[in-house]
């Protein structure tokens, strides 16, 4: 690290009117012109410390002790009007959703001169005009004065985030923090995102505070990187190093829970979920998930340590912790044995689907078969009509034409129409189980509902059968009396898992079901879907935009664009020689931890 | 963008044709035999059949409507059945005064109420906040007539006895000369008004302070008059637009009651005047009068809306 | 949006079942307010004196005890009024009316409402459409004119005023119904349940309605607010209750033409239904509060 730019030193920021803490001895430096990763799931408290660089707290958050300097300035002690000129013009932020962070009532000229008529009051009009045309050349948005002119709703996500990155650059600060700012956008537009992030902070060099939960995108991108768990730094170090020789088992579990682009790898999950900030227990936050966890990490949280040139972590274990080794490497799985079934008859058969959203067409004669015991993903980017298919599919977006067939029967559109043993054969997983669950019913309620619809059971054989559902997903049976607003993000996708499987089904429509939930949970629900697949012969169609996944779970794929398939073959030949020119275009731009360790070899 | 006001417009005559309906079945229709219902005291056989020609009753009720409307159209709303004046007559020098007294209370409610909102949003949750959020909380409960006779009882009777009780208007000098005979009714009109409004735009800017593009500009490093005026404001004003088009069409509502209690010389006490003496003509003209009213500022509404929504009126382009 | 996501201070206690009625919760969580308390104790004197007041009444509402507007004296605690009756009996005896009339109305009106709501939610389609344009035609009538215009062809009766006042609830009602339940109309859960099967009753009533019970908490509170102001506002104008009635509304508009020299039998009433009506809503806003909190921490 060169000289640093950046200083943060025992940053603590409280909850407003609690003696808790939402982030607290966080210590860090960025270099000149260096780009570091800030990583951790929900709620670890990044985007609370990114936003601490500007020194900015959103309400219900107290920055209390510690100092930020920033270019030779603590930036604490500023009054505000030294504080609002240092932000934008020292210390630049590009927000994680564009399309809410730009004004919908101004036009983008406005919002990007007034960035420059605030903090470079010297510029005449002309002056201002041409630099903000730079700027946007600079950003490769088109430099026309109509485009000025636009509003926020008349550009594309990526156009939005664009201008975002064309605003923070505007007075070329000497920090910029971005908070995962490629979040909501698709894998080729996430490509030319950091593309133009990396060429502006090494042409300008403005370090940059990277802030994400994404490990691959940080891997391909940052020098050094800094995990957070639960309001603590636990871990930093250079890229390279950290993501081959991680010294904290938070961090290779994390690691070791991220499927890969590049080879078929069984996941492993982190049993259980991050404390919020009111129910951290003393010690190491992470022992209660940490199978290195011994007493001492129960009583004391372990002091910064410094094992290596700029790799430090805070565990009391590093040692076992590298030592170790490849432990936790997953056993690299072949393709998933599956049945042979009759090609001639598959499960579910999808023939010539047209689908519309009133009149606008979104999915054009697609065709697809599912077979017993088989896991068929569906690949695509936002708008490729993937979501529109498994609706289809479930008897939930009924204005198409073409065939939906189970076991060579054409099936009625609608739900309602189809008849009981239809609806019970396939059951559908929502994306979301913040929004697929009742918040008014308890779990046992939940999942009760299809045994009342399908099954004429009485009151208590159905509790009983919940306890069994709620046991293969691995729940405890105790949880059947809460409700969703009391479970974690993994929980209540495991409940709806529970109440599909309730059904008893023969197909399985999974709608892109870990999109919503952090890493390590994901992984352990994907390798709970794997195993159920394989013990209850289900057919899964399993809807998702990440290919890494697909590699993981899935047999075969489909990948779909503009609502057609654009290639559909065995998971391993499309991965390994794709056939379309839009497959490979895709695989290109997925980012991958493999930029910085061959991970099957290292952790 | 046009072709989205003239569709608002449609729907507006739309809506203006039922609440005509509307008015026409709840009064004519339903009370049947009006006329023997109407005069059921003083009912001779020639003023009986004198009623029943001038309601059209002999007719079937569906040609009664139709000659009720076309009568309306043409600008004629028949005769009131109580002093045999045409209404028009009747009500036409009575709605000038109420259009004054609503546009005295209108002028006052709409700047004092963006301001009141504003001011709080901006300092919520502190001493001012708190206490015009509970002066809003009492307001707004109660209902209009106790804030008039509360008004009468501080300022025209035993406290102070500074203003009128009753608004005594001169017909013969021209109304905006008789300011002191409006001042209370028009207070009594604010106070019953401006509390919701404020806590409309309030909450309004409360939400936008809230968004993230404020959270922006402030990271922007924009100065707070910067951040409220260009970046807040403009986008905490379309509900505030709604709401204040509710407002004025209530305010015409409003007027029925405060008019009763001051004795103001305006279409409250014709219609309450009306409704006592079961004169259907009079109400018809005047309840068809106020929600014609609610559909016009309904409309005008949502044209502002459209017109400060860039993406409402860019949805053409 | 705002406000930091994850960090939810007090864990969602695992209460006894029935406490995670999303309204009683509603209302526990209230009591939190000290606005919800003094509402509370305002509204429960009023209804006190409204109930009771009748046991406590020295003469008979009817009664004529002595000259027209006497001032207080040692025989009439508050004078008489315009035709010599005791105010203070008189007022003892007249709030059953208002109460009585503006609860039945707002549950009327709630009740209506309610139902146009979620249907028009739940069916977003043509029969949306023709159920709110409906709803936007009584919308054009303030309240008190769409009472009045009823009244003026059936006359002054009060079954009338209990549906007209309800009446006009109705579409207010379901808006706000509507919109709330939209939001919820939208959720997987809904999605869930129709690919199940269940039926569209089984849905309204099984999963919207519970989801949307702490705003309607809130309407009804509201409601009952503007359904008193209403029922005395039509007793004031001579529409209500009929003479020789005792009841606070025509007490007010008897009596106001002596208001300088006698002002008790306006005063009394005008200041319990004022009372009312600010004590109902000062419980009506803790509750909103309290809905609005516990939206929240379900929606972190």
């Amino acid at each position: 690290m060169n000289m640093p730019v950046v200083k943060i030193a025992g940053l603590r920021i409280g909850l407003a009117g609690s003696a808790f803490d939402i982030v607290d001895e966080i210590d860090f430096q960025i270099g000149q012109a260096e780009i570091v990763g800030l990583v951790g799931e929900s709620g670890s408290g990044k985007t609370t410390v990114g936003l601490a660089l500007l020194g900015f707290c959103r309400r219900g958050g107290t920055i209390e002790a510690g100092h930020i300097t920033i270019a030779g300035r603590s930036l604490l002690e500023l009054g505000t009007a030294a504080l609002n000129a240092a932000r934008g013009q020292t210390v630049a932020y590009i927000p994680q959703d564009p399309s809410a962070a730009l004004n919908p009532a101004l036009r983008i000229g406005l919002q990007l001169e007034e960035m420059l008529a605030v903090h470079q009051p010297g510029l005449d009009d002309a002056e201002r005009r041409k630099r903000v045309l730079e700027m946007l050349e600079e950003v490769k948005l088109p430099t026309q004065e109509p485009f000025l002119k636009r509003y926020k709703h008349q550009l594309s996500g990526g156009q939005q985030q664009r201008v975002a990155l064309a605003m923070a650059f505007a007075c070329r600060p000497t920090v910029i923090v971005l908070d995962e700012p490629t979040t909501g956008l698709d894998v080729t537009t996430q490509a030319h995102v950091l593309e133009t992030v990396r060429t502006l902070c090494r042409h300008y060099g403005v370090a940059a505070l990277y802030v994400s939960h994404d490990l691959a995108v940080v891997a391909s991108l940052a020098d050094r990187v800094l995990v957070m768990y639960a309001g603590r730094i636990v871990e930093s170090g250079p890229a390279a190093v950290l993501f081959r020789n991680p010294a904290h088992p938070y961090t290779r579990r994390l690691i070791a829970a991220i499927p890969d682009l590049h080879r078929r790898r069984n996941l492993v999950g982190i049993p259980g979920h991050a404390p919020s900030p009111a129910q951290r227990p003393l010690g190491c936050t992470f022992a209660p998930r940490c199978d290195y966890a011994t007493g001492e990490c129960r009583a004391q949280f372990p002091s910064v340590e410094i094992i290596a040139a700029h790799h430090s972590v805070r565990c009391w274990h590093h040692a076992r912790v590298q030592a170790r080794g490849d432990a936790l490497s997953g056993s690299v799985g072949g393709a998933a044995s599956r049945a042979s079934a009759d090609p001639t008859s598959p499960l579910l058969a999808v023939r010539d689907l047209s689908a519309w959203y009133g009149r606008q067409p979104v999915l054009h004669k697609v065709s697809l078969t599912l077979e017993a015991g088989e896991c068929m993903a569906v690949a695509g980017e936002s708008g490729s009509g993937k979501t529109t298919l498994a609706q289809c599919v479930a008897g939930l977006h009924p204005t198409f034409s073409g065939e939906v067939m189970l076991a060579g029967k054409v099936l009625e559109p609608q739900a309602r129409r189809r008849p009981r043993s239809v609806r019970r054969a396939i059951q559908y997983v929502f994306q979301s189980p913040y929004a697929s669950l009742n918040p008014r019913r308890t779990v046992g309620q939940i999942v009760a509902r299809p045994l009342y619809v399908f099954f004429d059971v009485g009151h208590r054989q159905a509790r009983e059968r919940v306890a069994a559902h709620l046991e293969r997903v691995a729940l405890s049976p105790a949880l059947i009396d809460r409700y969703p607003d009391q479970l974690s993000g993994g929980e209540r996708q495991r409940v709806a898992l529970a109440r599909a499987l309730a059904a008893d089904p023969q197909v399985l429509v999974c709608d892109e079901v870990t999109s919503a939930l952090d890493v390590s949970v994901q992984a352990a629900l994907v390798e709970l879907l794997a195993e159920l697949q394989r013990s209850m012969n289900l057919g899964l169609l399993f809807i998702t935009h990440n290919l890494a996944l697909i590699r993981t779970i899935a047999d075969r794929v489909a990948v779909m664009s503009g609502g057609r398939i654009v290639e559909s073959a065995e998971v391993e030949s499309v991965f390994g020689s794709p056939k379309a020119d839009y497959t490979r275009e895709l695989l290109a731009n997925s980012p991958s931890l493999d930029s910085h360790a061959p991970i099957s070899q290292s952790v | 963008m046009i072709r989205l006001i003239l569709r608002r417009l449609g729907l507006g005559i739309l809506t203006l044709w039922f609440v005509s309906l509307v008015v026409f079945a709840a009064t004519q229709a339903l009370s049947g035999d009006a006329a023997t219902a109407l005069l059921a005291r003083t009912a001779t056989p020639e003023r009986l059949a004198a009623l029943r020609a001038q309601l059209h009753l002999d007719d079937p009720v569906w040609l009664q409507y139709v000659k009720w409307l076309g009568g309306l159209v043409t600008g004629d709303l028949g005769r009131s059945m109580a002093t045999q004046k045409p209404v028009a007559e009747l009500i036409g020098l009575r709605i000038g005064n109420s259009a004054f007294l609503v546009l005295v209370a209108a002028l006052i409610a709409i700047p004092a109420s963006m301001v009141i909102g504003i001011a709080s949003a901006v300092r919520r949750d502190r001493g001012v906040d708190h206490v015009l959020t509970m002066l809003s909380l009492v307001l707004a409960a109660l209902p209009e007539f106790v804030i008039g006779i509360a008004l009468i009882l501080i300022f025209a009777t035993g406290f102070f006895h500074v203003l009128p009780a009753v608004a005594l208007l001169d017909d013969t000098r021209p109304i905006w000369q008789q300011f002191d005979q409006i001042l209370l009714p028009a207070l009594t009109l604010d106070l019953a008004v401006i509390p919701y409004m404020a806590r409309i735009m309030r909450a309004s800017m409360v939400e936008v302070l809230e968004s993230e593009y404020v959270q922006m500009a402030r990271l922007k490093g924009l100065p707070q008059r910067l951040v409220i005026l260009r970046h807040a404001l403009p986008n905490a004003i379309v509900p505030a637009v709604q709401v204040t088009a509710l407002q004025l069409a209530w305010l015409a509502g409003g007027v029925v009651v405060i008019e009763y209690v001051f004795r103001y010389p305006g279409i409250g006490q014709s219609l309450i005047d009306g409704v006592a003496n079961r004169d259907l003509p009079v109400v018809q003209a005047l309840s068809l009068l106020v929600g014609g009213l609610y559909v016009a500022f309904n409309l005008l509404a949502d044209v502002v809306t459209i017109l400060v929504t860039p993406k409402l009126r860019t949805s053409l382009q | 949006m705002s406000g930091i996501p994850g960090v939810q201070v007090a864990a969602p206690t695992a209460g006894p079942k029935a406490l995670r009625a999303p309204w009683l919760q509603t209302l526990l969580a209230s009591s939190r307010f000290a606005r919800t308390w003094i509402g509370l104790g305002i509204t429960a004197a009023v209804v006190a004196v409204a109930l009771l007041g009748p046991v406590f009444a020295p003469y008979s509402p009817t009664e004529f005890v002595a000259p027209p507007y006497e001032p207080p004296s040692s025989e009439a605690w508050l004078g008489t009024d315009n035709l010599g009756r005791d105010v203070l009996s008189r007022f003892l005896w007249g709030g059953r009316s208002v109460l009585g009339l503006s609860i039945l109305a707002t549950v009327f009106g709630l009740g209506l409402g309610i139902l146009v709501g979620l249907i028009s939610a739940y069916t977003r389609n043509w029969i949306d459409d023709v159920l709110m344009r409906a709803m936007d035609v009584l919308l054009a009538f303030p309240q008190i004119v769409f009472v009045l215009l009823l009244i003026s062809s059936v006359g002054p009766q009060l079954w009338l005023i209990v549906v007209t006042v309800g009446l006009s609830h109705a579409p207010r009602v379901a808006r706000v119904t509507r919109g709330a339940a939209l939001e919820v109309v939208e959720r997987d859960f809904v999605r869930s349940a129709e690919a199940l099967g269940e039926t569209r009753w089984s849905i309204l009533v099984g999963e919207l309605l519970p989801n949307i019970s702490s705003p309607l908490l809130v309407e009804f509170g509201l409601r009952l607010t503007y359904s008193i102001g209403l029922v005395a506002a039509v007793s004031f104008l001579g529409f209500g209750l009929q003479p020789p009635a005792a009841d606070w509304g025509l007490m007010i508009n008897e009596n106001r033409i002596g208001l300088t020299i006698q002002p008790w039998p306006v005063a009394l009433p005008v200041i319990a239904v004022g009372l009312l009506t600010v004590g109902t809503n000062l419980i009506t806003d803790g509750i909103a509060r309290a809905a609005i909190g516990i939206g929240r921490s379900s929606a972190a």
